[in-house]
């Protein structure tokens, strides 16, 4: 059948099984526009404020989901505006298609009104990207963009379409998206014997999961595992949800504010077996001094990732999913009684526990949070103290539920992602726990939420600063505390209100246990939830950029001692 | 291509850089260029020449890369290209495996012509452009042949000097399309 290109677009959305994009019109994407109006019945289009938010949104659908997220956005500023957002789900391999429209053939190249090489632009922060110049490439266009973005390591893809591909004519036939098997076995049976034989002479093996369960759907998988070679669990910020927070094998997160007992496992294990996890440098610390006493096994989709930042004894790659049914199918059950006692040694010595005092402090504030929003709640977080917070003490349990910008750190992302998981999940619990300096990043999306009635909880863990930042001006720049304190006077019931959503401001437990359920309640318009809190609180434990993961700071006292 | 060096080869002894070339096909499309040089330069890895061009089938072009790396860069090297979408097939030119040439071309100073053209003799170089000022010589052959030729050229003034950067192929009886499915 002859179809428009932006027909054509539509279509082939409707192929890949979308069912909702974010976006933001523009002249050179008008075309795709006029078919969204026309297949609206079958496309839900949700218009942002900013395409930021487009791109972050469509970055939290695809997290919660494990489908591919898809953003929108006109050429010139409006595909700029996405980078940030491709950027972040690069980072975190997260599968999203950003469709982007550039002027038309005749006006590429000559510096025309909102044009701009989107395509250069966003090379180095995609996994792919295409330049569609004609109607007939769009539908093989996107059936590959869906499957780059969604096979093997996850990621982000850009299509940017000229205006008069969108405006041509092609020959369209539907056709059913082929099936993505992720489920592969890259290395062969010899490399298993290894891996297997050093596992079953281990007496003290410890296990480093990440984002890479999660991305393969491998949590039962890891599970399995652990009880097959009775070893302890420690996830990267990424990884967190990919092994329940409350399992007594859990050690914490692990990295610059992970755990002290995740830090004394990984200086006393004599076997590291790190499952879909990429040695990030907030993750080992000093390279030199991580896991030195161990043996290292890393398991991985990517095998760049092989030997990158940290140098391993062996390796195994594939599908995490894959790799752990083969070793759980192949390994004899494992016990190791007196490890696993130190490991629950530690916990109990050194509690996750918030050490600077006070009753409303950011421990008692995020686990009154989950209490009342519960296990089944999607935790979104900005960038910042509140994020590592929300890490440490929200306990999440299951993959999928926790939204953070973990390789980027992109300040900001939480409104927007937090419309994503909610557009994907109307009728679950999402919170979004933000800062006072993200929350002015993005606040604009709020009216998104409000107008697409989406009862997203917002709180912002407000202490007047910067508060990371200022923590490390506090600890490393002789407290000179350089554009760090906000002063601003923003009035957030006011502001929030002003765009559409219900808002308290908390200073003490009783206030935030009412604001909680009252927000719990509120199912057609988001909360925003204003903490008040002291300006000086640190998040710890803390391992000083360069240092050893060996020893964080665990406490420091109101004369600024450090205790390790 | 020639010289794009983002990560230049310090002059020390403890270095344990060594030489690879590499032989890459592509996609023959636009932006291919920019996404290899783009991905070498952002992940500091090094680049001492490279050249390109199509190969018996249109659709594909083929990239020599020559780069210093030790060990464990340049498999990363070759992991990172791997990952390209555009990238069909790597593999790695040895020396003596492989024909390795480059061609250069050098004006110089047309004072002495009876010892630039004993020069070019021995080299086997031609002249390809001739004035009273200036002779312009063409010379094809592996690296180190080029680099004696321009060093015993210095003497007469070089105005002018142009390096295409190494290109290869495999030495032996296996065909390109053969190689490639060994290579899948």
């Amino acid at each position: 059948m002859i179809k428009n290109g932006a027909d054509i677009v539509l279509e082939c959305l409707l192929e890949q099984g979308v069912d909702t994009v974010f976006g933001y019109p523009g002249g050179a994407i008008l075309n795709v526009y006029d078919a969204f109006y026309k297949y609206s019945g079958k496309i839900r289009h949700i218009l942002t404020s900013h395409e930021q938010g487009a791109a972050h949104a469509a970055d939290g659908y695809a997290r919660s989901t494990g489908r591919v997220g898809v953003c929108v956005a006109t050429s010139g500023p409006g595909a700029t505006n996405l980078v940030t957002g491709i950027a972040t789900a690069y980072m975190d391999s997260v599968p999203i298609v950003a469709i982007t429209c550039n002027v038309a053939n005749n006006l590429l190249g000559k510096d025309s009104f909102q044009e701009v090489d989107i395509v250069g632009i966003t090379m180095p922060v995609t996994k792919h990207n295409f330049l569609i110049k004609s109607a007939e490439d769009i539908a093989p266009t996107f059936r590959r963009a869906f499957k780059i973005a969604a096979s093997g390591r996850p990621g982000p893809v850009l299509i940017d379409i000229t205006k008069d591909a969108t405006a041509g004519e092609a020959e369209y036939k539907k056709e059913i998206p082929e099936r993505i098997d992720n489920y592969k076995l890259e290395s062969d049976s010899a490399d298993f014997d290894e891996v297997i034989g050093m596992i079953e002479k281990s007496e003290r093996p410890f296990i480093l999961a990440g984002g890479g369960i999660i991305a393969a759907g491998a949590a039962k998988q890891l599970h399995k595992f652990q009880k097959t070679i009775d070893a302890p669990v420690a996830l990267a910020t990424m990884g967190l949800g990919a092994f329940p927070a409350s399992d007594p094998a859990f050690t914490g997160m692990i990295g610059m504010h992970g755990t002290k007992t995740s830090s004394l496992a990984i200086k006393h294990c004599d076997l590291l077996i790190n499952i879909g996890s990429r040695f990030s440098d907030r993750v080992i610390c000093n390279p030199k001094t991580f896991a030195r006493r161990a043996k290292i096994v890393h398991i991985d989709v990517d095998r760049a990732e092989i030997n990158k930042n940290i140098f391993t004894d062996a390796h195994l790659i594939g599908d995490a999913a894959a790799v752990l049914d083969e070793l759980n199918k192949r390994l004899h059950k494992q016990k190791h009684t007196e490890w696993m006692g130190k490991i629950s040694g530690w916990k109990e010595k050194y509690p996750m526990k918030y050490s600077g005092g006070g009753e409303f402090n950011p421990e008692t504030i995020i686990k009154e949070i989950k209490r009342q929003a519960g296990d089944d709640s999607y935790l979104v977080t900005d960038v910042g103290q509140h994020q590592m917070w929300a890490a440490q003490f929200y306990g999440i349990e299951k993959p999928r539920h926790f939204l953070s910008s973990g390789g980027l750190g992109t300040m900001g992302y939480g409104v927007g992602a937090a419309i994503g998981a909610q557009s994907a999940h109307p009728d679950s619990v999402v919170v979004n726990i933000s800062g006072d300096g993200c929350f002015h990043m993005n606040l604009q999306e709020l009216s998104t939420a409000a107008t697409q009635k989406l009862p997203i909880i917002d709180v912002i863990m407000n202490n007047n600063v910067l508060g990371m930042v200022r923590q490390w001006q506090r600890l490393f720049y002789g407290e000179r505390f350089s554009q760090t304190t906000l002063n601003k006077p923003t009035d957030y019931d006011m502001v929030s209100k002003g765009l559409g959503a219900n808002a308290f401001t908390v200073t003490n437990m009783d206030e935030l246990k009412h604001a909680v359920s009252e927000a719990l309640k509120t199912r057609n318009k988001p909360t925003v939830i204003n903490c008040v809190i002291n300006q000086d609180h640190n998040v710890l434990p803390m391992v000083p950029g360069g240092e050893s993961i060996e020893e964080p700071i665990l406490e420091i006292t109101t004369d600024g001692k450090e205790v390790r | 291509m020639s010289g794009i060096i983002t990560n230049p080869v310090p002059e020390n002894s403890q270095d344990k850089r060594e030489m690879h070339v590499l032989s890459i096909h592509v996609d023959n499309h636009a932006g291919v260029l920019s996404r290899i040089a783009g991905l070498f330069s952002r992940r500091m890895y090094n680049i001492d020449s490279l050249s390109v061009g199509v190969t018996e089938d249109p659709k594909i072009s083929r990239m020599t890369i020559v780069t210093h790396a030790d060990e464990n860069t340049f498999h990363q090297i070759q992991n990172q290209l791997a990952k390209l979408e555009d990238v069909k097939h790597i593999c790695e030119l040895h020396k003596d495996q492989a024909v390795l040439r480059e061609h250069v071309l050098i004006k110089v100073n047309n004072k002495d012509t009876t010892a630039i053209m004993q020069i070019c003799q021995i080299f086997r170089a031609n002249v390809v452009d001739v004035s009273k000022k200036l002779l312009t010589l063409e010379l094809t052959g592996g690296p180190s042949k080029i680099t004696a030729f321009i060093d015993l050229m210095e003497q007469f003034e070089i105005e002018g000097l142009v390096r295409t950067g190494l290109t290869g192929l495999k030495r032996g009886s296996t065909t390109e399309a053969e190689e490639a499915a060994l290579n899948e």
